[in-house]
């Protein structure tokens, strides 16, 4: 009689519970989960959690002008006496704002025009990647810089501006994880089945591009503020008086480096908002494995 | 006895490098023309009359309408077009609303301060991102490792802008050690007329002092520019390192007897080499966009400055042109990469496809 | 035999640590490779075939890999007492390995000649040879006639990638035999090709060790492939030897209940064509079976099998470790 080997039958986790498991163990992963988590809850209860709110209009207060940071005003005061921190958190507003418009438009239009091209191959390949070379070609601060000024510079050129090259990064990604899942037998078995097109490009492909689309959306809205950033910081971008941290960046550079904080720390809080955008990215990508993603 | 799939017979070491060359050179060419026309396209389809915005609301109607006569902004969008076109065959980038001279010669001017800033970032870019990314995937989960890792991430996050502008404090103010603006100092009698590149041409004219005075105002926009690639040529290196190190031929390798100073740094440098040229290539245009900025906080004399000019000034031919030469220059930037990457590696020449 | 074989592996047990937990990969693994002898290592994946011929590369990691008794003799010395550089002075020269799939062991960035010159630059080293770049490369054509290449200046100019599957394998013999090695070892030669290309370069391992005296040591999962080409074979399982004998007799006379349920389990053209297989899996090699590996599998297997057993012998140059040989033959 053969031994019978006792099997334990296995525990059923769920694929959420152990990514988020594996995620927790990442620190850097935690950290820029946390920092994302602080600055979107920051933007989006700034008018209730900032000490000055009424410093974000065009007020002076000229009394209060250069202060350095104390008790009163956390991050100082700037040129006019307006209080800084109050202004860095209205600012995280816009700079959100701009990233999640730029990349609420370039992500859809990129995904949809990565998977047409890796699937169809083709003419429709071939169209749609020299194009998106073209649009490569192009440096995005450039061409941001040649379309707000021609135009006006305010926040909605500036974000089209930027959008408007965006989304062949996603292209170029969503098309080579495409090229090659075309191949694989689960689509062609979609096919056999009788699936539409639209049904295997959206409910097939797609989702298994979706964890390099989550890493790259993260990291992007890092670079996306970067980029708004210095476009303000050049003056194209949102206009005085509404408060952008860049422009902020930009008006106190005139005071370095006595009154070193009306620049560097709403320079500071650009960098702590991509800082934490980008380890998360990172800690996404780390948990999800995907190498192709930049 | 010979297989019968004999692939090789087809292929021959030269020509199909060539091939390749040739094809790459294609696919450039038809990427510019491209980018001609989508150039073209946006200045044209910009609401405003150029010419209007170029001469200001209180010139007349006749001078306004005199200067669209000769910019040719009353032909049909083809004809324009064509003009442009034409033109640009020619290195002709038409003519400046602001100057009235040629905008080529203008960017001329600039571009080569812009072209010796960003070729110094490529370099330093290189020589120092590589080796600490070889060091980083030796010392994999070091500490070495993390201490990369951790500059590289901060390299990538701070504002290229937020830099500069803490360097030119520290550098200029605080430690008076190095010159803050400019190509040169104001009194230098130095020009680059051999290769446009100061620090070369000075070097070419035995000029030890003119060397060094460049090589002293290209120290900081190069160091500010250069943060962030640094930090990713190194982390795509120990990436690309560890991938290599885990192949199957680097264990054969080793089977057949050859040292290990030999494996590391022949036969896995050089595969390991290509993923960060590759990435330097993508990336280049991020690095033009921020060598603008960085020039205008250093006031370093080239595209960057002339173009902000221009488009403050609504000089449209001249921000066409900036966009253009910035277009052209990212091509020809990855073309170069392309051949380099050819070079090193015979899979991508013979499938044709950058890996 | 009358000579003492070339390789004399003894008694080898080699233990792996990962994640804080010790295998026990290798259990007390003997075996012997003569002169002129094409030797057959058999075992399924995941058996320790292995880990057994990279320990007598040497190119085993030995942080994770522990090696915990046994030696290795090779032509009277024992590998294992050898320190780290002698081991290395002999791969390459005295003892080549050639690895199993063709498409990943050549670097694809370097040629042929290239990858070739540099392996047979430092083996000259490390004999004290020296020849100048014309002399490599003449040896480097020969070996590639050897090894029937056609137009060896060609295949030397070439990249990895211009080469076909076959071609690649025949490289990576011709690399083996560089520096005329006493010893080859061949990884799953040919299951990464077609088999045509298979046969064909099985024919020219033979053809080496008859031409040439090579001791050849073949590791494989493929009955056939062994029944066509060895002279002797060792059957593995899960880390130990269970039976070796001649080719001949092996196929005649299957002693171990391992052996004899592998074979049942290549499916025939004629006679019996029941689908078989063999119920369970390999142990746990953190917590294997004390006695005998096969026994939780075994039909025989009886509280005599809690004892690991002696190789005990069923025939003149056959053995099998197995304690109910007897009832295993019926």
């Amino acid at each position: 009689m053969s031994a019978s080997v006792a099997v334990k039958s296995p525990v059923r986790i769920s694929i959420a519970y152990q990514n988020w498991h594996r995620f927790s163990r990442n620190p850097t992963a935690v950290i820029g989960a946390a920092i994302v988590a602080v600055v979107v809850l920051a933007a989006v209860l700034a008018p209730w959690i900032a000490p000055h709110p009424d410093h974000v209009g065009a007020i002076v207060n000229f009394r209060a002008r250069h202060q350095a940071p104390s008790a009163q005003y956390w991050f100082g005061t700037d040129n006019v006496g307006r209080d800084i921190f109050s202004r860095v958190l209205f600012g995280y507003r816009i700079s959100l704002l701009l990233a999640a418009v730029v990349l609420g438009f370039a992500v859809p239009v990129g995904a949809t025009l990565g998977l047409l091209a890796g699937y169809f191959g083709g003419w429709t390949e071939i169209v749609i990647m020299r194009l998106t070379d073209v649009a490569l070609a192009i440096p995005p601060l450039v061409m941001a810089l040649a379309v707000t000024a021609v135009l006006t510079p305010n926040l909605l050129h500036a974000m089209f501006a930027i959008a408007a090259l965006w989304w062949t990064w996603h292209t170029r990604l969503i098309f080579s994880i495409t090229r090659t899942l075309r191949h694989q037998e689960f689509v062609e078995a979609a096919r056999t089945l009788g699936a539409s097109r639209f049904h295997i490009l959206f409910r097939e492909l797609l989702p298994n591009c979706a964890s390099a689309i989550l890493v790259k959306v993260s990291l992007d809205f890092g670079f996306v503020i970067l980029i708004g950033a210095a476009l303000s910081y050049l003056g194209l971008g949102v206009q005085p008086p509404t408060p952008d941290l860049g422009t902020m960046v930009a008006s106190g550079a005139d005071f370095l480096p006595d009154r070193w904080w009306e620049s560097l720390l709403p320079g500071a809080a650009i960098l702590f908002v991509a800082l934490g955008f980008n380890l998360l990215g990172d800690g996404l990508r780390d948990l999800y494995d995907v190498e192709s993603v930049r | 006895m010979p297989d019968s799939a004999w692939f090789a017979a087809k292929w021959d070491v030269q020509l199909e490098f060539l091939y390749f060359l040739i094809r790459r050179v294609f696919w450039s060419l038809l990427v510019l023309f491209g980018l001609s026309i989508v150039i073209f396209v946006i200045a044209r389809v910009m609401p405003g009359d150029p010419a209007r915005m170029a001469m200001g609301p209180r010139a007349s109607q006749e001078q306004v309408a005199d200067l669209k006569a000769k910019m040719g902004l009353d032909k049909p969008f083809l004809a324009q077009y064509g003009q442009f076109a034409v033109g640009l065959l020619h290195g002709d980038l038409g003519l400046s609303f602001l100057t009235k001279r040629p905008v080529n010669h203008d960017i001329a001017e600039t571009f080569a301060a812009t072209f010796e800033l960003v070729l110094a970032t490529i370099l330093v870019a290189f020589i120092v991102g590589v080796p600490l990314g070889v060091v980083a995937a030796a010392n994999k989960d070091g500490w070495v490792d993390n201490l990369v890792r951790f500059f590289a991430i901060l390299g990538a996050v701070t504002p290229s802008f937020l830099l500069a502008l803490l360097l030119q404090v520290l550098a200029g103010y605080v430690l008076h050690a190095l010159p803050t603006t400019g190509r040169v100092s104001p009194d230098s009698p130095f020009t680059a007329d051999i290769t446009g590149l100061l620090t070369v041409d000075t070097l070419l004219r035995g000029n030890p002092g003119g060397f060094w005075d460049a090589l002293r105002h290209l120290l900081l926009p190069t160091l500010a520019l250069s943060a962030a690639t640094i930090g990713q040529i190194a982390r795509i290196t120990r990436s690309s390192m560890i991938d290599v190190s885990t192949q199957d031929y680097i264990e054969a390798g080793r089977a057949f007897g050859v040292p290990d100073r030999v494996r590391m740094f022949k036969y896995m440098l050089r595969p390991a080499f290509v993923p960060p040229m590759t990435i330097m290539g993508l990336e280049f245009a991020s690095l033009l966009g921020n060598a603008f900025v960085v020039e205008l906080v250093f006031s370093w004399p080239g595209m960057a400055s002339y173009g902000v000019r221009s488009i403050l000034q609504k000089d449209l031919n001249a921000v066409m042109g900036v966009v253009m030469i910035s277009g052209v220059f990212f091509v020809v930037v990855n073309l170069m990469i392309d051949v380099l990457v050819g070079f090193i590696d015979p899979r991508v020449r013979i499938r044709g496809a950058r890996a | 035999m009358s000579r003492e074989p070339l390789l004399s592996v003894r008694g080898l047990s080699v233990d792996f640590s990962t994640y804080g937990r010790r295998s026990q990969v290798l259990r007390d693994v003997s075996l012997d490779v003569p002169a002129h002898r094409h030797v057959a290592l058999v075992g399924e994946s995941g058996c320790g075939k292995s880990v057994t011929m990279r320990t007598i590369m040497g190119i085993l990691p030995t942080p994770p890999a522990r090696i915990v008794s046994g030696q290795i003799l090779f032509d009277g010395r024992d590998l294992l007492a050898m320190r780290p550089r002698e081991r290395e002075a002999l791969r390459g020269t005295s003892m080549s390995m050639v690895f199993q799939d063709p498409m990943t062991s050549l670097n694809p960035v370097f040629t042929i000649g290239d990858q070739m010159a540099t392996i047979l630059k430092y083996a000259d080293r490390r004999l004290g040879r020296a020849r100048d770049r014309r002399g490599r490369m003449a040896r480097i054509f020969e070996v590639l006639g050897h090894v029937r290449m056609p137009d060896p200046e060609r295949i030397a100019r070439s990249y990895p990638i211009m080469l076909s599957g076959g071609m690649r394998q025949r490289v990576l013999i011709a690399m083996a035999l560089l520096s005329e090695p006493r010893l080859l070892i061949a990884d799953e030669p040919g299951t990464a090709l077609d088999v045509t290309t298979q046969a064909q370069i099985l024919k020219l391992l033979k053809d080496l060790v008859e031409d040439r005296g090579l001791a050849l040591l073949m590791i494989t999962h493929n009955l056939g492939v062994v029944r066509e080409a060895a002279d002797y074979v060792y059957v593995m399982y899960a880390g130990s030897v269970v039976e070796h004998a001649p080719t001949a007799d092996l196929f005649a006379r299957p002693s171990h209940p391992y052996t004899r349920a592998l074979i049942d389990c290549v499916p025939k053209l004629s006679g019996d064509t029941t689908f078989r297989g063999i119920d369970g899996s390999l142990p746990d090699y953190t917590a294997p079976p004390a006695g005998c590996r096969f026994s939780p599998r075994c039909i025989l297997a009886t509280a005599l099998c809690d004892r690991p057993p002696a190789d005990r012998p069923v025939s003149e140059g056959h053995l099998a470790a197995c304690w109910h040989l007897e009832e295993a033959v019926q």
